[in-house]
């Protein structure tokens, strides 16, 4: 065994590998547990590939024959109906990890210097994963399915001029058709899988260079003893791989609640009205993208007046946008001397829980039907969402900072 | 344990606030799949009353006749009129684009009906059907507002001659001790050959069968589910003991 490990060795550094990102990877002691959700959202990714490779097996990728498909596997495939339901309960459970990763990096200030790449390769990650999501939806050609995409990709006819020529080219057709399935089929199974892989790897080649953050926000690195081991901390494999077991037996858990007793989770991991398949000519009372587009669906529909001779629609589209665009650039708004929430200024701390608290509102508000009240909180809401980060070089400067420790606590 | 955590999910629901409103109240219909009698009968029901209209493309009859315990020759020879193979899928006679021309539009397939419209709806609507002149097919439903589909069942139930109650259950007058409302429909313009009381029950077990269709592993994949969550709580204080023993030269 040993000789076989040399020999692979001496040609490929499989050894300095292993070192550099798993054996002798220091992690700071202090990871609470906000830290699991990295390993996770790398769990559910592999779910996601795994049941996605043997759902691809049965699945049809036409309009005549999709829905019939879905169908089969969840009855007549053996296992299908546990596949398939791993596959659609991951998806929602990829954005839950990821959203409560992302709020830990708000939390600790992970985004600060020097770790502003691996929050942009996150972003990307997030946004490809969004992608993803969107067009593995329309895949089961459901109702919801094809209306959702339907309002999706007109968004797109809002831009001035290129619109319209611009939704049509994405589509393929002059609405949602199998051609439209066809080439959401293709990117959702080959092309956006490998770039999420690759922005992953990304993600963790830049996370290993820089050295993970902690709740204290401390660079552990400026503390090294007599070896060049950072005092505060520890190997990343055994300590922390056995440590995100526990991690995994709890997510596992409430994961494996929803896929065997409430698959469609009252609604919100599976519509009801997708059990209908697609229809051209009926248009579904109440569209409504899935729970994890909603916040951004509910700053969209926020936005009632025309400006500048353009539509609103063009406007909605435009926040849209710029909701997910502004926090690419989160790491150059912290003008903060400290990282982590714990030695920041209450303003800080008041500004994260009202961004949090808006986020999970308006998340509710696109689920809902909108009405003249819930538009006006939305628009509260939206106003809300961007001052977080308009403010940001500002409040996080004007306020008093407590002192950060020499070492981790607790 | 497995009712413990159904009521824990149950509990925080309202919370998520995912329940739009219905615009007509229903009433309530608790499937229960375990129940083979209940699945049987409506089985024969749905056979006799509606698959003439309506197909089940998406499932097999061997399937069904296996799930309800209905050995092969009995289902083929009773239930199955198209003389299809037991193996082949809940198919139809029914042209679609005639049936379009006779009812408005075509008699959905009703595969997955209990999961698009849940039960409390199905249930409800069977019973919803009353007397009006100014339709096509001479009768209007509650539960669905000028709907294109005779009343099939009419000569079980009977037709109303007013709307019947639906979405209000039977009560008991404190004072009288008399039962107030356990016949959803007030006044009858022709008797069926069911009582009221036969005929709710013949449509849970319609409905019960229906339920069904639309999610026919539920038993089994809730009975998976306990040993799969039993197996990933031992998981857990495994990796809980090991963790605290690595741990432990942590300081």
């Amino acid at each position: 065994m040993n000789k076989l490990l040399n020999w692979v060795d001496e040609r490929l550094p499989v050894v300095d590998a292993w070192n550099k990102h798993v054996g002798k990877y220091y992690a700071p002691k202090n990871f609470n547990m906000w830290y699991f959700f990295g390993s996770l959202a790398m769990l559910v990714l592999v779910n996601q590939l795994i049941t996605g490779i043997w759902l691809t097996m049965s699945y049809n990728p036409t309009a005549e024959g999709a829905f019939a498909s879905v169908e089969y596997i969840m009855r007549d495939v053996e296992w299908g109906w546990l596949l398939r339901y791993l596959h659609s309960t991951g998806a929602s459970a990829f954005f839950v990890v990821v959203y409560l990763h992302m709020f830990r990096g708000l939390m600790y200030g992970s985004y600060q210097k020097p770790r502003e790449l691996i929050w942009l390769f996150g972003m990307l990650i997030y946004l490809v994963l969004m992608a993803e999501a969107f067009m593995g939806y329309l895949l089961p050609w459901g109702q919801m399915s094809y209306w959702g995409a339907q309002v999706i990709v007109n968004l797109f006819g809002a831009i001035p001029v290129i619109g319209d020529d611009l939704s049509l080219w994405i589509r393929g057709d002059y609405l949602i058709s199998g051609i439209t399935l066809n080439r959401f089929f293709a990117l959702h199974v080959v092309a956006l899988p490998i770039v999420l892989l690759g922005l992953v790897v990304l993600h963790i080649l830049a996370l290993h260079e820089v050295g993970s953050n902690n709740p204290d926000g401390i660079d552990i690195k400026k503390n090294k003893d007599e070896n060049g081991i950072p005092k505060d901390g520890i190997p990343f494999h055994p300590y922390y791989t056995v440590h995100d077991l526990l991690g995994v037996g709890v997510f596992f858990f409430i994961f494996f609640i929803v896929v065997f007793f409430f698959p469609e989770m009252g609604g919100l991991f599976l519509e009801k009205p997708n059990f209908e398949p697609a229809n051209a000519l009926k248009t579904p009372d109440h569209i409504a993208p899935v729970w994890y587009f909603t916040p951004f669906y509910a700053m969209l529909r926020a936005v009632t007046v025309d400006l500048f001779g353009l539509d609103a629609k063009f406007w909605g589209v435009v926040v849209m946008g710029a909701a997910i665009a502004i926090l690419f650039v989160l790491p150059w708004l912290d003008r903060s001397p400290v990282r982590s929430m714990r030695y920041k200024g209450w303003l800080s701390k008041i500004a994260l829980a009202i961004f949090a608290v808006s986020f999970v509102i308006l998340g509710y508000l696109g689920i809902v039907p909108a009405t003249e009240g819930r538009t006006t909180v939305a628009q509260i809401l939206t106003t809300l969402y961007f001052l977080y980060f308009i403010l940001m070089p500002f409040y996080t400067r004007m306020e008093k900072t407590k002192p950060v420790p020499e070492r981790v606590t607790g | 344990m497995r009712k413990l955590i159904i009521g824990l999910f149950i509990a925080i629901l309202p919370a998520l606030g995912l329940a739009a409103a219905p615009s007509v109240t229903l009433d309530t219909m608790e499937p229960d799949h375990t129940n083979k009698e209940s699945l049987q009968r409506g089985a024969a029901l749905f056979t006799n009353y509606c698959m003439g209209c309506h197909s089940m493309e998406y499932a097999r009859y061997m399937r069904v006749a296996e799930d309800l315990g209905i050995p092969d020759d009995i289902y083929e020879e009773n239930l199955i009129f198209t003389g299809a193979k037991i193996g082949e899928l809940m198919k139809n006679a029914m042209n679609k684009d005639m049936a379009a021309d006779w009812f408005g539009a075509p008699p959905p397939d009703l595969t997955l009906e209990s999961r698009l419209r849940g039960e409390d709806w199905i249930y409800s609507y069977l019973r919803g059907f009353y007397k009006d002149e100014s339709r096509p097919m001479g009768v209007n439903n509650v539960v669905f507002e000028n709907v294109g589909m005779p009343h099939v069942l009419v000569g079980l139930q009977g037709l109303c001659a007013v709307e019947p109650r639906i979405g209000e259950g039977a009560s008991v007058d404190p004072l009288s001790g008399d039962v107030r409302n356990a016949d959803s429909c007030p006044e009858w313009e022709t008797e069926g050959s069911m009582s009221p009381e036969e005929f709710n029950r013949a449509m849970y077990d319609l409905t019960n069968f229906m339920s069904y269709m639309g999610d026919p592993v539920k038993v089994e994949r809730e009975r998976l589910g306990m040993f799969v969550l039993i197996f990933v709580a031992i998981f857990f204080i495994f990796a809980y003991l090991l963790n605290r023993e690595y741990w432990k030269d942590v300081h």
